[in-house]
């Protein structure tokens, strides 16, 4: 290449929906690799110009990684989700790093209603009871469960959380909270821990960032608390639950049932869920529209023109 | 009290028949081998019918039972069916079904699946603007949708733009809702005029009746990719459905279950009762439709 790379983007080879913008703006280099050794290998062959990552997909970002980039002064991620960077590290180091802001915030919010709606009315399990021929052969399908009314509690008050309780208040839900931050301003009730939050709803929907305080957040007491009629909603990350002790209360009945758009190890799913009639199962796609990969490419695009212009970062990750 | 005679058209909710056999005398007009010498026995003591969407009390049987004073009708709620109406909509753009199967295939293992289309802040266009439309309305807004609808008469103040036919709202609108009641002027009333000023970037719900579309005609739009898409709760011979929509990806499918909530079917039984308790005690009815 002509020019020393100012960025570096590192993703998996299929997502190249990137590519053209970035280099219309910037010298940029490539990369796929995934693991180690050939990783490190090529950065140290050829990134010591670059002062930016734009990083698509979770390759996890840590102190090795860096210490291969000594001009990196930020990191652009695709996600909203920066738990495979090494946030401490960046900070050491004096790297900024930013994320997906609310550029997929109403997919998202939406993507959990639609999740709630299809759990409750069975919607999935409806259509294939349809499209077997079922319906003419052995009569009614099994009665669904009402919305209105249900007592929702929403894990993670963000722009997704908000977003979600803004669209599920007209279908008559009651809407319930625990976060980070209590504000007076919010009118919905707050509940200081994830046990008090399950105790007191039906639902509960989980859209709150994973680091260290919130891994496995819902665990056996949570699940336990929300009893044999509460449904879980993840759109946040696999991580948010603990998989293994959920599997069992969803086969035993300790909950009622889930949405689940993420998983701890995806695209593995365990594979007691494929055969269960109370959960509805998503390949993380709450965020596949083209209307969101576009508002991503423009943020990251926006982020990266402020840092090389020296203005403020527009969706800036805080550090600590 | 003399027993009040109770005809029930077809089996419909077994909390309700059992309420109605503890109540009244109740005739089962379904287990009757003859219904004109059941009629001919009976016609004197029915004074009324409980019936539904599929079974109801037509102008012959009317005529036939001279004594009947008042028709009650296992109706749906407005809340369900509205929740059904989003629900579709979210599963059929999102391709929720296609998702879970997805997943419980196992093919997630080789590669993602696609992208899909964002609900929120499409435009939706409501057939019937009754208590199921607004309500349908005022979930919609939720998802920063701007709402259109069409009816018989504008209605003024509910600040939803009016289309003066069907098709202009087809035109105008990415999401089309049938939620109009079935009369003989709404048969067919989303036609394949209306289904192509839909297109092929439009989706059609159907949470009225299945006569409400011409299904001949949009099976021909879905499978030739006239119409983008449809979530269907309704058909118009039940339980049979097109077998061409059953490989469709851009179709939702669900075997008439609006009002197929353990609540819903509870609460519907009890405005049955409440509706006979409050006649026969000459009290106003709960929910009086003539």
């Amino acid at each position: 290449m002509a020019e020393s790379p100012l960025v570096l983007v590192q993703r998996p080879p299929t997502f190249d929906f990137m590519d053209e913008l970035l280099s219309r703006n910037f010298p940029v280099l490539t990369t796929h690799h995934t693991s180690s050794a050939p990783l490190l290998v090529f950065l140290s062959r050829h990134a010591s110009s670059v002062r930016a990552v734009v990083s698509i997909g979770r390759f996890k970002i840590d102190a090795d990684f860096l210490s291969h980039l000594p001009s990196l002064r930020l990191i652009v991620c695709t996600s909203v989700g920066t738990d495979h960077v090494d946030l401490p590290e960046c900070k050491r180091r004096g790297i900024a790093v930013t994320n997906a802001g609310e550029a997929y915030s109403e997919d998202v919010a939406d993507y959990a209603v639609g999740l709630l709606i299809s759990f409750l009315r069975r919607i999935p399990a409806a259509d294939r009871y349809v499209k077997s021929g079922q319906w003419a052969k052995c009569g009614e399908f099994k009665l669904g469960i009402k919305l209105s009314g249900k007592r929702v509690g929403i894990l993670g008050l963000g722009s997704i959380g908000s977003l979600i309780a803004k669209r599920l208040e007209p279908f008559g839900c009651i809407i319930s909270y625990n976060s980070t931050c209590q504000k007076q301003s919010i009118p919905y009730l707050y509940y200081p821990d994830v046990v008090s939050l399950a105790a007191n709803n039906d639902v509960i929907i989980l859209c709150c960032a994973l680091n260290d305080q919130t891994r496995h957040i819902v665990n056996r007491e949570v699940m336990e608390s929300l009893g044999r009629n509460g449904i879980i909603i993840n759109v946040g990350r696999g991580g948010l639950i603990d998989e293994k002790e959920m599997v069992k209360c969803l086969v035993d009945g300790v909950i009622g049932g889930a949405g689940l758009d993420a998983f701890e190890k995806e695209p593995g799913v365990p594979v007691e869920l494929f055969g269960l009639d109370n959960v509805v199962l998503s390949p993380h796609s709450a965020v596949a529209t083209p209307g969101s990969l576009d508002n991503v490419v423009q943020l990251a695009l926006a982020n990266l023109k402020a840092f090389f212009s020296n203005q403020p970062l527009i969706s800036p990750v805080r550090l600590n | 009290m003399e027993s009040i005679g109770v005809l029930m058209m077809c089996p419909m909710n077994s909390y309700l028949e059992n309420e109605l056999q503890k109540r009244y005398n109740l005739h089962r007009f379904w287990t009757c081998p003859e219904k004109s010498v059941f009629l001919e026995t009976h016609r004197n003591s029915i004074r009324a019918i409980v019936g539904n969407a599929s079974a109801g009390a037509d102008a012959k049987l009317i005529d036939d039972l001279p004594k009947l004073e008042i028709i009650s009708s296992f109706s749906v709620l407005t809340e369900d069916v509205a929740d059904l109406a989003i629900g579709l909509i979210l599963a059929l753009l999102r391709r929720l079904c296609e998702c879970d199967r997805y997943v419980r295939s196992g093919k997630w293992k080789y590669g993602d699946f696609k992208l899909t289309t964002k609900f929120s802040g499409k435009s939706v266009g409501i057939i019937g603007l009754g208590r199921i439309g607004a309500a349908i309305a005022k979930r919609a807004q939720g998802f920063n949708c701007p709402i259109n609808y069409y009816s018989r008469t504008e209605k003024p103040d509910v600040g939803y733009k009016y289309y003066p036919t069907v098709v202009e709202l087809a035109q105008n609108s990415d999401i089309l809702v049938v939620a109009c009641a079935l009369t003989d002027e709404t048969r067919h009333i989303v036609n394949r005029e209306v289904m192509d000023a839909l297109g092929a970037k439009g989706v059609l719900i159907n949470i009225g009746r299945g006569p409400h579309v011409d299904e001949k005609e949009m099976v021909k739009a879905l499978t030739e990719g006239r119409l983008g898409g449809a979530g269907l709760d309704v058909f118009e011979q039940e339980p049979h459905v097109p077998e061409e929509l059953f490989g469709l990806e851009n179709v939702v499918l669900v075997p008439h279950v609006a009002s197929a909530t353990v609540e819903t079917r509870t609460a519907m039984a009890d405005l049955v009762l409440g509706n006979l308790e409050a006649h026969f005690a000459g009290k106003p009815l709960l929910t009086q439709v003539v």
